[in-house]
């Protein structure tokens, strides 16, 4: 394994200027995500207008896997439908779990974290933010806060 | 731009030892190892591994049962075994001396056993803030069951036990002091004799963590008069899944036996039991015998080399390795205390521990990052983790360097060079 497969430029520029961090203006379905593993605790924040994801945001601490998958997850996924959002949770899955994975052309800058699956002990980092995405999707009263 | 290790006498005998840990000549990534996570598990030396084998191949059956020749190896090798456990820590009797699966296992063999009959709402059990999560939850579940208060004593910013503090929380409702003789996540060693000085002054019996310090210390439970001592195995050079209780007698007799079973009764009626002696009454069926032989030749195996020499040679390592890391840039050692084991617990700026364990780890390091099972601690010192190098003998200042230039590569990988 390289580690600059792992750390490819695009993760370290998303860990070092995370994209969409801090919680939005407007009320937000929201949800923790938590590796006790390893301590990372992310908060995403999701503005769902009809089925079209209009703002992604998220805040917390972690490594800069999981702060650069979280930041890539909320530029992909905002202006996306939830059917859209729901399918490149997928694919997203697929590339970090599947060694033969191909890594299709709708995931654009997504794509960059391939490189994670060379390192099984790191999957968990890039795949919180997109499991507390699911926990907040499935919240169906908005506003709604798990503090 | 490193210096460059300068080997002294002292290194050149303790590379020696290192010959004895066959999984040390391996590589990882291509690179040498350099096992750097002692303070999690340390590495066994061949005389360990052989012990555990000739133990399995020519002695093994069950203990304290059979009369068949087996049984009575079995049975003499694992009580010679707890003979050896007594020597090591100068134990009066070898009813002192508890086999368990480990420390954690052994102090909830004290909070179940030996606090919970005892504790009254409104008592208290003293720990500190800088205790494993293993010297924390075994107390908040006896407080919890029985109305008793969890109370901890705080630390200095250095990491140290604030020792003052400690005194004003020692009150006529302490029923047990339980503290940690080293801190696993920064290495501090506690003041321990004046504990145990300051806690029996109001009569309260005193339980030591010694998973950090058996490693790094020659013991002694006489001199130090603390009440129980609980270690393991496998952080002394042994195997995992065994463990250590040491109890002073009067103690142990008094406890009820926590875990029924074969093995802790002399004979069993429906309607009644009567509870083997000490040390069987808390040894509920049967024992790990292999890891108790694996344990008695880590002892061995250790006392051999000499504990003092070692910790004078771990104490070197320390020093250097607190020097070349203190020069990078960014980077904050956690746990600053002068008196501490061979560990190095640190942040670097812009690069999580954990960043920092994988990219160590593609060099062939390996590091602990993490919160090391001590949340509390990182709370206090405002970090969620920290990445932590821990040292035992058989390690190099030649591996100290790799660490340090590692750690400014990664630096530098993430700072976009």
């Amino acid at each position: 394994m390289d580690l600059k497969d792992l750390y490819r430029d695009v993760i370290l520029d998303h860990n070092r200027h995370p994209r969409n961090f801090g919680p939005p203006a407007r009320p937000a379905r929201s949800a923790r995500g938590h590796n006790p593993l390893c301590g990372d605790q992310l908060t995403v924040y999701a503005v769902i207008d009809g089925d079209i994801v209009r703002e992604l945001r998220f805040d917390g601490t972690g490594c800069a896997i999981s702060v650069a998958s979280a930041s890539l997850m909320t530029e992909a996924l905002t202006g996306k439908t939830v059917a859209e959002a729901n399918r490149l949770f997928g694919l997203v899955h697929d590339l970090l779990t599947r060694a033969d994975a191909p890594a299709p052309p709708e995931l654009g800058k997504l794509a960059a974290l391939s490189g994670v699956r060379g390192f099984p002990s790191r999957v968990k980092c890039a795949s919180l933010c997109w499991h507390t995405l699911q926990a907040a999707l499935a919240q169906s009263a908005e506003p709604v806060s798990t503090e | 731009m490193s210096a460059a290790a300068r080997p002294d006498t002292a290194d050149l005998e303790f590379a020696r030892y290192r010959a004895d840990f066959p999984i040390l000549a391996q590589r990882i990534h291509g690179r040498p190892l350099a096992y750097l996570d002692n303070a999690a598990s340390s590495q066994r030396p061949r005389a360990v591994l052989d012990a555990e084998r000739r133990y399995a191949e020519e002695m093994h059956a069950n203990v304290h049962r059979g009369v068949h020749t087996l049984s009575q190896r079995a049975t003499d090798a694992f009580e010679g075994a707890r003979e050896r456990v007594r020597l090591f820590l100068n134990a009066r009797s070898t009813r002192e001396i508890i086999f368990t699966r480990g420390t954690t296992e052994a102090i909830n063999l004290v909070a179940q056993s030996y606090a919970r009959p005892r504790l009254q709402p409104g008592d208290e059990i003293l720990i500190s803030w800088l205790e494993h999560h293993a010297n924390i939850v075994p107390w908040q579940m006896v407080t919890a069951a029985t109305g008793a208060r969890l109370v901890v004593a705080p630390i200095t910013r250095r990491g140290e036990l604030d020792l003052d503090g400690f005194r004003d929380l020692l009150s006529d409702r302490t029923r047990l002091v339980a503290l940690a003789h080293v801190s696993n996540a920064l290495g501090t060693v506690l003041p321990v004799r004046e504990i145990v000085e300051l806690a029996h002054a109001r009569g309260v019996p005193v339980l030591l963590d010694g998973a950090q310090a058996v490693p790094h210390f020659a013991l002694d439970v006489r001199a130090l008069d603390c009440d129980f001592y609980a270690f393991s195995g496998h952080k002394l050079y042994g195997p995992t899944g065994i463990g250590v209780l040491y109890g002073r007698e009067s103690l142990l007799e008094a406890m009820p036996p926590w875990q029924g079973g074969g093995d802790m009764i002399l004979s069993v009626s429906f309607g009644s039991t009567t509870y083997n002696t000490l040390p069987f009454k808390f040894e509920a069926g049967t024992p790990h015998i292999g890891g108790a032989v694996g344990l008695a030749a880590a002892i061995d195996y250790v006392e051999a080399i000499g504990l003092r020499r070692i910790a004078a040679f771990e104490h070197e390592l320390l020093g250097y390795a607190t020097e070349r890391l203190d020069r990078i840039e960014g980077l904050r050692i956690v746990g600053t205390a002068p008196a501490k084991a061979s560990l190095v617990s640190f942040t670097l700026e812009g690069v999580h521990p954990h960043d920092l364990g994988t990219i160590l780890d593609q060099d062939g390091i390996a590091i602990r990052t993490g919160h090391h099972c001590a949340m509390p601690v990182m709370e206090f010192f405002g970090v969620p983790a920290t990445a932590r190098a821990s040292f035992a003998f058989y390690n190099t200042r030649a591996e100290i360097d790799r660490l340090a230039d590692s750690v400014g590569a990664a630096r530098a990988l993430f700072r976009g060079r």
